[in-house]
Parts: structure tokens; C-alpha cells; sequence
């Protein structure tokens, strides 16, 4: 059997771009798919004839410039195009708009409260503060802070250094944030409900908590640091859906000749006398490398790739405690025309971006308080999306895509398994909260992919179907991600690494993780780095 | 006191559409036209010139018919390229030079019918090219007035166009003309434009302005179709590498000092210079410069980081060896580019130097010195620009 240098199992956007940087480097890589299609959670497929689903992610903003530019992925066909707008329907018939434009945005929060409007530069200004305090940190590998190599402690240095020059009051700013609630965060700013509601609801996206619980301002932050073309916040559409990101990763990564190989679904990871050695296939082949990358969440690392008596005890206790917890389900719609919504114009630029009907924190809050009942919310915080008002190869000319977003989903019903009752109850409950703002919605319906976190899981592989490949709290980040002594991409065996979202620095279509392993592993091999720098965030 | 018109920009024959459709109210002046800079947002508009369909109002572009039995042998002694390489219904960029070979423009020259041309420039020249007229059988006429336009770009125009009724467009080959019945007027449509990708341009009588963009905008919607403003169409110039007029060259009859002007060799536009041809226009001092060389060369250069090189100084070992002219961080080639003048001998492919970046972020200005490379072609150049039969998107 051929031997590789390096197989990265899963071709998931960061086992792509994990490959890519070991292939730059001169190293024979393959990455192993168990699906027939790439792209993990960057997928995009055509489930209904001439309609492109992105089926899980759907918007962009993560996914760092430095490495688009230097795996030249524009050239591989990757474009992100920016979408403006955004509005959140109120129960009362009005709504609140999130324009483009700084001053109309200033004039409709003054039309929700005078005051807000003004505080809004003041937030804005507080969360690009804690923004430059982590985006230098997102194509780095996070220091050790119980080590004492030299390098590890040079980086902990930087740390603390971007953290004193935020002066004590931003110092201050910053625990509140790794630390608060994205509700207690914003009732420090705003007073009006819907303007709360709008901005808080990115605190709880793909999170099992809510938005009074601690830990959720972060949340919030994690979506606000990424850009488009240095607007840091601000968010955008792959052209042609999600997967083009994943084709494109592929395509730079053949480019530098690896080797992708679809249906080889990985049961295990070979190890002999501490060694990785290679992957044995559930159909039987093994293939043989010396460094073998998981872009699986550490839960199916540990517990599922990987013999428990290759492990010390102390990394299956830290993978069984991981907190992974599946609360995000996807209804993906064509549609035969674009629905309208009442009290909006049909050509307002505020269609073009993210639409939510939760209208004030409590009602988000309620839709979790369904999930901790183990079920669906019956009021779920959604968000909506029409890419194929900016994108035109989604859909035939004049049909439009939907991509709806749906906070809370639990992995199983009140214990159960899912039914096909449960299923239908799941989506019934987020067509109709949408029908209730859009009267022509339910008829311009021509097929609709519905997604609970089971079918996340079994498809896209990914534990309880927890879209960050592990939750993004404090205790979860940065030198605890993915747990504590295992945040620098190695694993507990000898060339076994981890690249996955849930290592450094998360979820998200970032290409980070996958980078920063590749970073570490040609550390290892004693090769050139082929990984490159981030940007200064000035 | 002055009359209200006097003190006032012309207006275009689109103006009551354009004025509807330009939501930010942000206006600028076009050779005395007042233009939109942006309509909503300059990125929004960017992306519908990239990935859907962007149109701009192109009228105040000026524009000059050349008639009569001498007007290939006129033009062919008026700018560099053998215009007898131009067919009937075809369209070529060319520039054109003084005496001493020092460019006065940059624009294109459609070839509508037998000894029937129009030329499409940057800077006013109705004084040269009559001047340049003298013992040729021709009429030259300024029309800037007379042709309304519009410049519809982007991967869904031609779908867009063709849901108007242009059928058959998508046959039309880059640089071709075609003609096409507009409500018993006559719609010209070229397969040109200044943004590097797909896209054609419409000419029009003015008195017909205002439908063509009501019917463009309606059929073009399921298309995604956008109005796009100066600041849109810029990025989208500079990251195809196209120059502009007035910006990465000065005319040469607008120069007052000694050797700001420069030639068509200095500006990377050896290609449009036809030495071949017995006399036109600056054809010795030409012929001097390709045997003696050039001063400068003209560059398109790569420059590391994300901080546009807006006039920098380019260095090459610490020493000032250049400047940019244009710059911009490019959003879909996600590249940051610079256009460059560049004293020979430096700006051969691949060459490498330093671009002084200067930038300001909240009164506080920094210095970096970027690593920049000479590239050989430009960052953004889709096969579809050229693709016959066009693509639907
Ligand atoms: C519904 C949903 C919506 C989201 N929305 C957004 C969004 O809008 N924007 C955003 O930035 N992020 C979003 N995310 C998060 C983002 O998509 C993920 O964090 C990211 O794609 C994970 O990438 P990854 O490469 O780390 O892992 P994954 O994408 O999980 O890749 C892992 C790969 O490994 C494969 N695999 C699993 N087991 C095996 C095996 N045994 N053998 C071989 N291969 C195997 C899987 O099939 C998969 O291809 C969303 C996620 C989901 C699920």
C-alpha cells in the first residue's frame, strides 16, 4: 500500500486547508472523505433541480483574508460578495432595519430610540476594541501558559501585552466580555427591545445557552471578527453557495498536488509503539503516513477514530467532558418567486441581508428555555437569509433560495430519538413564524430541506450536530480549546495532530484552525513554513 | 447674479433616473456633467459590476464622429494602430500622440459604417482633431450631446440585454457592434467597457434615454441589475489594470512642466503602436524612443499587507525609484494592487521593491515599507470577459 506523507481525514474546509500548506511545503498529502461529495459543514448541493442549497454554513466572514490571498482561491473561483441590510420583524407590524448606510442607520434606531442611536457608536467602538484584541491572535498558536519553553512564553508575553495596552478600563471591558451575557451586555447600551433583540440574537447561534446566560457575549464577539475586504463585522455570500469555498481550497490543494479521496470513511487511526502510522478505512484498506491530521471534533477524535488504549485515561475523560452540545437545526428553501413581508417595500436594500422575528431578548430567551425542555422552540430565533437577491447562480432567474438558520434544535426529543412527527413539528413551527410576516411565503414554496441536528450530525459528521465543532466558551478557547495541554494542533500520540474547528481558534468557515496546525506540523517535520502571517489589524 | 443654469453642473439625458436611483446623494462632476460618485453603497455597487450586473451612465464621455472619404486615411494619421485593422462594426482602443510621441488621450474608436467613425475620448479634443484634419476630406463633429449611453457590465448583462429583446447578443464577440431595433429608434450596442469583465455599452438618441433605462431595469431584474458611480467603477478599473486619463498619465497638452508628459511605451501600451505605418502622429519621436528607450515604464505591482499604496513612492534599495499613480485593495482578486511609474531600467517582471506606504488611523499616522512585485498581467482577468458565445452568469 502506497505511503503518504501526511493524510488529513475529513475534507472539511480546514482539512483542506490543513493539506494545502502541508502540499505547499513539498509534502505527498491525501485527505480522506467518508461522504462522496468535500466540504464538511461548507457544503453546497443541488437537492431540488436548479437550486444550489448552501446546507449548513451559508454566509462569510470569518474565513481570513491572508489565507484566501495566498492559496489564491479568487483564482480557484472563490468570490465573496458583502450583502447589506438586515431587519427584525416586530410583533406589532413594525419592524427595525439595519441599513448600510451609517446615517440611515442612525435615523431608524433614533425612530426605535433616540438615545440608542447615539449609544450605538459607543458599542460599536467597545466591540471593535475587543475585536483587535483577538483578530491578531487568529493565525497564531495559542501559548501554553503551564509551559515554559522559550516560545510559549514569548507568545504569552504578546498576549499580556495586547491586553495591558487596552488601558484598565478596556482591560475591564474585556473580561466582561469573555465572561458575560450578551443580555446583560447590551442592557448596558440599549434600551429599546428590538434593537437588543437584532444585535443580541448573533450571541446564541449555534450555542446551548441563552441569552441571559454568561458566556454568550463572546458569542457575539466571535461574529463580529471577521471581515470583507477590511470591514471588520461586516458579512457576505460565497458566490455560488458555501461549497465554492470548499472547491476552491480543493482545487489550491491539487494545485500543489495533493490528493483528495472521496468514500473513505476512516474507522480508525493506526498508532504502533506511540506512533501514528496510518488510517484503517471501514471497508478495510489502510493507508500508511507518518503524520495523520483529524479535522473531526475532538469528541469523534478521541472516542470514535482512535483506540482508547492508544490514549492516555486523562485525554478520553478530557473528550468525554467536551461540551458539545447540538442546538441549531436548517430549513433550506426554493422558492418559485420572492416572498414578500409586510410593512417592508419589496426592493428595500434592508431585504438584502439577515431578517429575525424575535423581537425583544426575552422571547429569545423562551426559545431556549424549549431546548432545555428537550424540545424545539416553539418561537425559535431564526435567521433568514434570500442570497439569491445578490447571487445569481443559485437559483433560475427570478426564483429565489432561502437559508433559514434555526436557534433552538436539540440532538434528540425529550430523550428520544427524532421522528418523522418530531420533524414535521420542528418545521412547521419556523414556516409558520415566517408565514405570520410574509403572506404569499407558504405558496412559493417548492421544496424544502429540513435539517435537525440529527441529520447534521449522520451527514456532515459532526457530534450532536454542534456547528462550532465544540462550544465557544471561555473555558473552551484559546489554550483550553480544545481542552487544556492540547490547544497547540498535537495530539497525545506522536504524529497525530488535530485541525479542526474545535481546536484554536473555532468555529466558523475561518481556515484558521486548519492553517495554524499546518504551521505546527511543518514545525515538527523541521520544513519551511508555508503558513502565512496575518495582517496587521490596524 | 448669475441664472440658476449658469451656476449649475448639465444634467444627462438618464438625469431623472439617475437622480431617483442615487440614494446617497453624493455627486461629483464629469466634464461638466453632474454624475453620481455611489447610488447606495460603493461596495454594493463593486460587487454588482463582479458578480451580477452594474450600469453606468456614460453620456458625459466625449464623443466625436468622423465622416467623410478620408476619414480612415485621417485616422490612421491621427493615433498609433493601423485603423484598417478596425472592421465595420468593430470597436479598438487606441491612443493618440503629439509631435514628440507624448499622449494626449487614451479612448476607443467604433467603426459604425463605410468612412463612418466615432471616437470615444477622456480629455475635450475637438481643437486637435480638427487640427490634425487639416488636408483630409473629412467632417469631424463633436456629438457628445447627441448620444446618450450607458455602460451595462457585469456576468448577467448579457442575459440581462437579452431579456430586453437584444436576441442574439451573445454572439457578439468582444469589441463587436451590433444594432437592434429600440422602439423604432436606433440602439447600438458594443461589446466594450472599463471594468474588465463581460459588458456592453448602449448608445442611444437622448430623447429615447429615459426608456432605455426603464426597460433596461425591468427586464434586467430578475438578472440582479444595479446602478453603479465613479468610486465603484474605479475599483473596478485599477483591478483590471486599466489606466485612467488624468490619473496614471496627464494628456500632454494639459502638462505646463518639462517631461510630465509621457508616451505610449512608458504607459505599457506598446501594443496600440503601429511603427509599420508610414506617417502618423509623433511616429518619429516614437521611432527615437524605441531605439534610444524609454524614461519610465509602467507597472502593475502586488504589494503585501492590506494597506492600499495610495501614492507611495516605490524604492528599490532604500532609493526612490518610482511612484503610484493608482491604488486599491481589490475585493475580488483579494489583492492589493498598485499602478506604477517606474525609471528604467526597474518594473521587469517579477522584479521586486518596496512600496512606502503612508496611512492614517485616528490621527495617527504610520509608515510601512510593503514588498511589492512587478506582475505580468493584471490581477483580474475572468475568461468570460472574452467567452463567445457570452455566459448567462
Ligand atoms: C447548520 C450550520 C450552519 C452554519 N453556519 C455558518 C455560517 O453561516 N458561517 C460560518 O462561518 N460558519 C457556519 N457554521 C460553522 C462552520 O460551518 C463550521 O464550523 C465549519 O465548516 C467546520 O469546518 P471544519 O473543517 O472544521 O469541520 P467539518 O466541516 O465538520 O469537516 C469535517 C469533515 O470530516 C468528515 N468526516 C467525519 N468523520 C469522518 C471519518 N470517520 N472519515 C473520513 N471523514 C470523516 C466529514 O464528512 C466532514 O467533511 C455553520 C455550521 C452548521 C452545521
Amino acid at each position: 500500500m502506497k505511503k503518504y506523507d501526511a493524510i488529513v481525514i475529513g475534507a472539511g474546509h480546514n482539512g483542506l486547508t490543513n493539506g494545502a500548506y502541508l502540499a505547499k511545503a513539498g509534502l505527498d498529502v491525501a485527505v480522506l472523505e467518508r461522504n462522496s461529495y468535500i466540504g464538511g459543514a461548507t457544503v453546497s448541493r443541488e437537492l431540488y433541480e436548479g437550486w444550489t442549497y448552501s446546507n449548513c454554513s451559508y454566509v462569510c466572514s470569518l474565513l481570513r483574508p491572508e489565507l484566501v490571498r495566498d492559496l489564491e482561491l479568487p483564482r480557484h473561483g472563490l468570490q465573496v460578495v458583502p450583502y447589506g441590510g438586515g431587519v427584525t420583524f416586530m410583533r406589532n407590524g413594525d419592524y427595525y432595519g439595519n441599513f448600510y448606510d451609517h446615517e440611515r442607520q442612525y435615523r431608524e434606531m433614533a425612530r426605535h430610540s433616540k438615545r440608542d442611536a447615539n449609544a450605538y457608536e459607543r458599542y460599536t467602538a467597545d466591540v471593535m476594541k475587543q475585536t483587535r484584541l483577538i483578530r491578531p491572535f487568529l493565525l497564531k498558536t495559542p501559548p501554553d501558559p503551564t509551559s515554559l519553553k522559550l516560545r510559549d512564553l514569548k507568545d504569552l508575553m504578546e498576549y499580556g501585552k495586547s491586553f495591558m495596552d487596552l488601558g484598565e478600563a478596556g482591560l475591564i471591558d474585556a473580561l466582561k466580555f469573555w465572561t458575560k451575557s450578551v443580555g446583560d451586555f447590551l442592557d448596558e447600551y440599549f434600551e429599546s427591545d428590538v434593537i437588543k433583540a437584532h444585535l443580541g440574537g448573533t450571541g446564541v447561534i449555534g450555542t446551548a445557552l441563552g441569552v441571559y446566560s454568561p458566556g454568550t457575549a463572546y458569542v457575539l464577539l466571535h461574529h463580529y471578527m471577521g471581515d470583507v475586504d477590511g470591514n471588520v463585522g461586516s458579512w457576505g455570500f460565497a458566490r455560488g453557495g458555501m461549497g465554492s469555498v470548499a472547491e476552491a481550497l480543493a482545487k489550491s490543494f491539487q494545485g500543489f498536488g495533493g490528493e483528495i479521496i472521496c468514500d473513505a470513511d476512516v474507522d480508525q487511526i493506526i498508532v504502533r509503539n506511540g506512533k501514528a502510522r496510518g488510517v484503517a478505512l471501514k471497508n478495510g484498506t489502510e493507508l500508511y503516513a507518518d503524520t495523520v491530521v483529524s479535522n473531526l471534533d475532538p469528541k469523534r477524535t478521541f472516542l470514535d477514530v482512535m483506540d482508547e488504549k492508544d490514549l492516555p485515561g486523562e485525554v478520553i475523560k478530557k473528550a468525554q467532558n467536551f461540551k458539545i452540545r447540538g442546538s441549531s437545526g436548517k430549513l433550506n428553501i426554493a422558492l418559485d418567486g420572492l416572498p414578500s413581508f409586510t410593512g417592508l417595500d419589496q426592493g428595500s436594500p434592508l431585504m438584502l441581508g439577515d431578517y429575525h422575528f424575535s423581537d425583544s431578548l426575552p422571547r429569545i430567551e423562551r426559545a431556549y428555555d424549549d431546548w432545555k425542555d428537550g424540545t424545539w422552540s416553539k418561537d425559535p430565533y431564526v435567521d433568514v437569509l434570500i442570497p439569491t437577491q445578490t447571487d445569481p447562480t443559485m437559483a433560475p432567474p427570478g426564483k429565489h433560495m432561502m437559508t433559514v438558520f434555526v436557534q433552538y434544535c436539540p440532538p434528540k426529543v425529550h430523550g428520544n430519538d427524532w421522528t418523522a412527527e418530531d420533524k414535521a413539528g420542528f418545521e412547521k413551527s419556523v414556516i409558520d413564524q415566517i408565514a405570520a410576516h410574509s403572506p404569499d411565503f407558504k405558496d412559493l414554496i417548492l421544496h424544502c430541506e429540513t435539517r435537525t441536528p440529527k441529520e447534521i450530525e449522520a451527514e456532515v459528521g459532526l457530534t450532536e450536530g454542534n456547528i462550532f465543532q465544540g462550544e465557544l466558551t471561555f473555558d473552551q478557547l484559546l489554550f483550553n480549546r480544545p481542552f487544556p495541554g492540547y490547544a497547540q494542533y498535537r495530539g497525545p500520540v506522536k504524529g497525530m495532530y488535530m485541525c479542526g474547528s474545535g481546536t484554536h481558534p473555532g468555529g466558523g468557515v475561518m481556515a484558521a484552525p486548519g492553517a495554524n496546525a499546518a504551521r505546527e506540523i511543518l514545525r515538527d517535520l523541521r520544513k519551511p513554513n508555508t503558513v502565512p502571517e496575518g495582517y496587521a489589524d490596524d | 447674479m448669475a441664472g440658476a443654469d449658469e451656476r449649475m453642473l448639465l444634467t444627462t439625458p438618464f438625469h431623472s433616473r439617475v437622480a431617483a436611483a442615487c440614494e446617497t446623494n453624493c455627486w461629483g462632476n464629469w466634464k461638466g456633467y453632474t454624475t453620481p460618485n455611489s447610488y447606495i453603497d460603493v461596495e454594493l455597487e463593486y460587487f454588482a459590476i463582479r458578480s451580477t450586473t452594474g450600469v453606468f451612465d456614460l453620456s458625459p464621455m466625449g464623443k466625436y464622429r468622423v465622416t467623410g472619404p478620408d476619414a480612415e486615411a485621417y485616422l490612421n494619421r491621427l493615433i498609433t494602430r493601423d485603423v484598417s485593422k478596425i472592421r465595420e462594426k468593430r470597436v479598438g482602443y487606441t491612443v493618440w500622440c503629439d509631435d514628440e510621441g507624448q499622449v494626449l488621450d487614451d479612448g476607443t474608436i467604433f467603426h459604425l459604417g463605410p468612412n463612418d467613425y466615432r471616437i470615444c475620448a477622456y480629455a475635450r479634443a475637438i481643437d486637435w482633431l480638427l487640427w490634425s484634419a487639416e488636408g483630409f476630406d473629412v467632417c469631424v463633429e463633436e456629438e457628445t450631446q447627441n448620444v446618450a449611453a450607458l455602460a451595462v457590465q457585469g456576468p448577467t448583462s448579457c442575459a440581462a440585454l437579452m431579456a430586453m429583446g437584444l436576441s442574439g447578443l451573445d454572439a457578439l464577440k468582444p469589441f463587436g457592434i451590433e444594432y437592434f431595433d429600440f422602439e423604432g429608434e436606433q440602439l447600438m450596442v458594443s461589446r466594450t467597457g472599463f471594468t474588465g469583465d463581460l459588458g456592453y455599452e448602449l448608445w442611444i438618441a437622448p430623447e429615447k434615454a429615459e426608456d432605455l433605462w426603464d426597460r433596461l431595469f425591468a427586464a434586467g431584474a430578475p438578472h440582479i441589475i444595479k446602478p453603479f458611480g465613479m468610486e465603484a467603477l474605479e475599483m473596478a478599473r485599477i483591478e483590471t489594470g486599466f489606466i485612467q486619463a488624468g490619473v496614471d498619465f496627464i494628456p500632454a497638452e494639459e502638462t505646463i512642466r518639462q517631461g510630465r508628459s509621457r508616451s505610449p511605451f512608458e504607459l505599457g501600451l506598446d501594443w496600440l503602436v503601429d511603427l509599420n505605418k508610414p506617417v502618423f502622429n509623433g511616429r518619429k519621436a516614437l521611432l527615437d524612443e524605441k531605439s534610444r528607450g524609454s524614461r519610465y515604464r509602467f507597472a502593475i505591482l502586488d504589494v503585501a499587507g492590506n494597506k492600499p499604496a495610495n501614492n507611495s513612492f516605490i524604492l528599490k534599495n532604500g532609493k526612490q525609484v518610482g511612484v503610484v499613480t493608482s491604488a486599491a485593495w481589490c475585493p475580488t482578486a483579494k489583492t492589493n494592487v498598485a499602478l506604477a511609474q517606474l525609471e528604467m531600467p526597474h518594473g521587469a517582471i517579477g522584479e521586486e521593491l518596496v512600496a512606502e506606504i503612508y496611512y492614517q488611523r485616528e490621527l495617527h499616522w504610520t509608515k510601512v515599507n510593503a514588498p511589492c512585485k512587478v506582475l505580468e498581467s493584471p490581477v483580474f482577468d475572468p475568461p468570460r470577459r472574452r467567452q463567445t458565445p457570452a455566459l448567462p452568469y
